[in-house]
């Protein structure tokens, strides 16, 4: 009961810190804007070659406007050593870096649900007819996402070139997940419902959740004080 | 027991050993000042006392147990280079924050009384961003004491502090060593940490090159140990 | 002692290369793709090499968390290396093999692919390494990715392939057959191009070790 309590406490004081300023979330929203933006000059954005391509350009944006969330993580605790302050706190490691992630993911959450309905207003696409799949697609890839990034995160964060390092790492990491979010994603916004053919991405996609999450939570104490 | 008992103590960076078999204690009640030139060790070797990093080989202990273990954590205040408060909080949320994760039993309540004492509570709703220095400092001093640590590990304390901020700090270590609880500081500062030491330790490259009680020389003249032991 | 042993091993490998080359040069073109066919004694142990190498980083990284023995770390470091320079050289002959038999450099074929994301994955890590200053905390962290990345592996490779079989394409490797002489001659060139692996490792495990050593120098000048 205490982990849990130490986990929501963390998480609210991250989401509470980044609220107050909207800086990181402001940069990530502005930047998903742009992009979709930019992407309906790429190509020509009729309904048909949109919703072929649908998945992918979306989870490019998340992954993009998600990397500025996640790289403000850590480096969120590097203003007056405050990582110190929690690394000396009778919390565990686990705690930390779970009250961290789930913060990241309500950001993360917050800024794909609004780029998608603008998705769909810029390229006139009905993408709800399949919601609920496509809501869960979008938690358990982001949850990916999260854990990874948030992982990275505490690695990257004393480091030069930090800002650039993070989707370096994170990215190739990913590749299967985002993979697999981009197929299920695009059959979805067609309308196509998860079936046989496509649940294999499903299978993967929770396996590499649940996979990642646990080594994270097992590796994290080693990184936070290391050696 | 000891409330603080270090026993040979390497740290690696890399293969270089930035402390080298060192072995100090500090008995409830003592006030242990680690001195040395930069790079000497001192701020190696106490984060490691609390708890930051493992020792490449030796054995940590706070009252018998290691830095790393929760409940030992709950035992230990740590003052380090940096104020460790969060600037987009404010002062009061700041300290609940931290009284929750020490599990206080009214971190409300408690947070109230340090930021009183240390002189905050009429911005104890002000953003730490929009205090001035010697305010965070306070703020910083009310975060470590806020769970009545027993043993305060604190890295060049009386550095960079404003007045107003010594006088805080000195005041609630006189306090605290009058309660009996222990204090491990690292310090050029030898002025102020002599007159609160009980003890002294002397690092030189990584190693302790004394260890002993404070003696009436050392206040008298606080360059006398490193007169004596410092090159040797 | 430790010097005569790398000179036999690399010795042997040499020999064996040059032996290998010779046979394989004499074998008759293969029926369907030709003399193009012949660069599978390249790129596929070049492959299983750069995948040893892999399994090798994951298990000195494990040990170097478990043991803090930097002798782990180097090796790992080495082995990354080593294995990322044979995945290079399986990326290469893939890709030449592709333009011969296809007319095209990438084809997006599922074990280059494969091969190339690894490539990026461990690439990262010495990016990671490179940005890290101080020698315990660079050690610590490298190892922690390279668990995540060694765990990746078997995920991007049965993924890519699912995502290569929902979009059909010719299939790569397949309208040649190996024939059943030229496996002995496979088997040893397999070993000659591990024991090069071999070889590299061990010289640049030295190179780490001085490496260390000469840091651990520079610091200790320093603290004078």
């Amino acid at each position: 009961m205490a982990f849990v309590r130490q986990v929501l406490v963390i998480m609210a004081k991250d989401l509470r810190a980044e609220l107050r300023t909207k800086e990181a979330i402001n940069a990530s929203l502005s930047f998903a804007l742009v992009v979709l933006l930019l992407f309906s000059f790429a190509f020509d954005p009729s309904e048909e070659t949109t919703r072929e391509i649908s998945g992918g350009l979306l989870w490019i944006v998340f992954a993009f406007a998600g990397t500025l969330l996640l790289n403000r993580s850590f480096a969120r605790e590097l203003n007056n050593d405050c990582l110190d302050a929690l690394i000396s706190a009778p919390i565990s490691g686990a705690a930390l870096f779970l009250g961290k992630a789930l913060a990241n993911y309500v950001l993360v959450l917050a800024v794909e649900l609004i780029a998608l309905p603008l998705f769909g207003v810029f390229y006139n696409v009905r993408w709800t007819s399949q919601f609920w799949q496509l809501m869960m697609v979008i938690a358990l890839a982001t949850w990916g996402m999260t854990v990874t990034g948030t992982m990275f995160s505490a690695l990257t964060v004393n480091i030069r070139l930090r800002e650039v390092m993070l989707p370096i790492l994170n990215f190739p990491i990913l590749i299967p997940a985002l993979l697999g979010a981009m197929q299920l994603t695009s059959a979805l916004v067609a309308g196509k419902p998860i079936a046989a053919d496509n649940d294999a991405w499903l299978k993967m996609l929770i396996g590499f959740d649940v996979m990642y999450t646990a080594v994270s939570v097992f590796l994290v104490e080693t990184v936070l004080v290391g050696g | 027991m000891n409330a603080v008992a270090v026993e040979d103590v390497w740290k690696f960076y890399g293969d270089f050993p930035a402390l080298r078999n060192v072995s100090l204690s500090a008995a409830p009640g003592a006030c242990l000042a680690l001195i040395g030139r930069n790079g000497a060790g001192k701020t190696t070797l106490l984060r490691t006392i609390a708890g930051f990093s493992r020792p490449g080989k030796g054995k940590i202990a706070i009252f018998g147990n290691s830095p790393r273990d929760t409940a030992t954590r709950r035992l230990m205040g740590f003052i380090g280079h940096g104020i460790s408060v969060y600037d987009e909080l404010s002062a009061l949320e700041n300290l609940m924050l931290f009284g929750k994760l020490y599990g206080l039993a009214d971190p409300k309540k408690t947070a109230l009384e340090w930021l009183e004492r240390t002189g905050l509570d009429r911005v104890k709703d002000g953003l730490v961003r929009e205090f001035s220095r010697g305010m965070r400092q306070r703020l910083a001093v009310a975060r470590a004491f806020l769970h009545s640590p027993k043993v305060l590990l604190l890295d060049e304390p009386f550095t960079a502090l404003d007045d107003r901020a010594i006088a805080v700090l000195q005041r609630l270590l006189h306090e605290a060593l009058s309660e009996g609880k222990t204090i491990v500081m690292s310090t050029h500062q030898l002025r102020e940490a002599l007159e609160l030491a009980t003890h002294v330790a002397l690092l030189n490259r990584g190693q302790v090159a004394f260890h002993g009680p404070r003696t009436a020389e050392m206040v008298a003249d606080p360059g006398w140990v490193y007169a004596r032991y410092g090159e040797g | 002692m430790r010097d005569k042993i790398l000179y036999i091993i690399g010795a042997v490998a040499l020999i064996l290369l040059a032996r290998d080359m010779y046979l394989i040069t004499g074998f008759p073109a293969e029926a369907n793709q030709g003399a193009i066919f012949k660069i599978i004694f390249f790129h596929v142990p070049m492959a299983i090499t750069a995948l040893t190498c892999a399994m090798v980083a994951f298990v000195a990284s494990i040990l170097f968390l478990i043991t803090k023995n930097f002798q782990y770390d180097a090796l790992a470091v080495a082995v990354t290396e080593v294995g990322l320079a044979f995945l290079a050289g399986n990326l290469i002959t893939g890709s030449i093999w592709g333009r011969v038999a296809w007319g095209i450099w990438w084809a997006w074929d599922a074990r280059l692919t494969s091969a190339l994301v690894c490539w990026l994955l461990y690439a990262g890590y010495l990016m990671l390494r490179n940005a890290i200053e101080e020698p315990t905390q660079r050690a610590t962290f490298a190892a922690v990715f390279s668990i995540f990345a060694f765990i990746d592996v078997p995920i991007v490779i049965f993924s890519i392939k699912w995502w290569r079989t929902q979009h059909p394409q010719p299939v790569f490797w397949g309208g040649g057959s190996f024939p059943p002489d030229w496996s002995a001659v496979f088997g040893w060139q397999m070993l000659a191009i591990l024991l090069v692996g071999v070889v590299f490792t061990a010289v640049r495990l030295r190179q780490e070790q001085f490496q260390r050593e000469i840091d651990s120098l520079r610091r200790m000048a320093h603290a004078l």
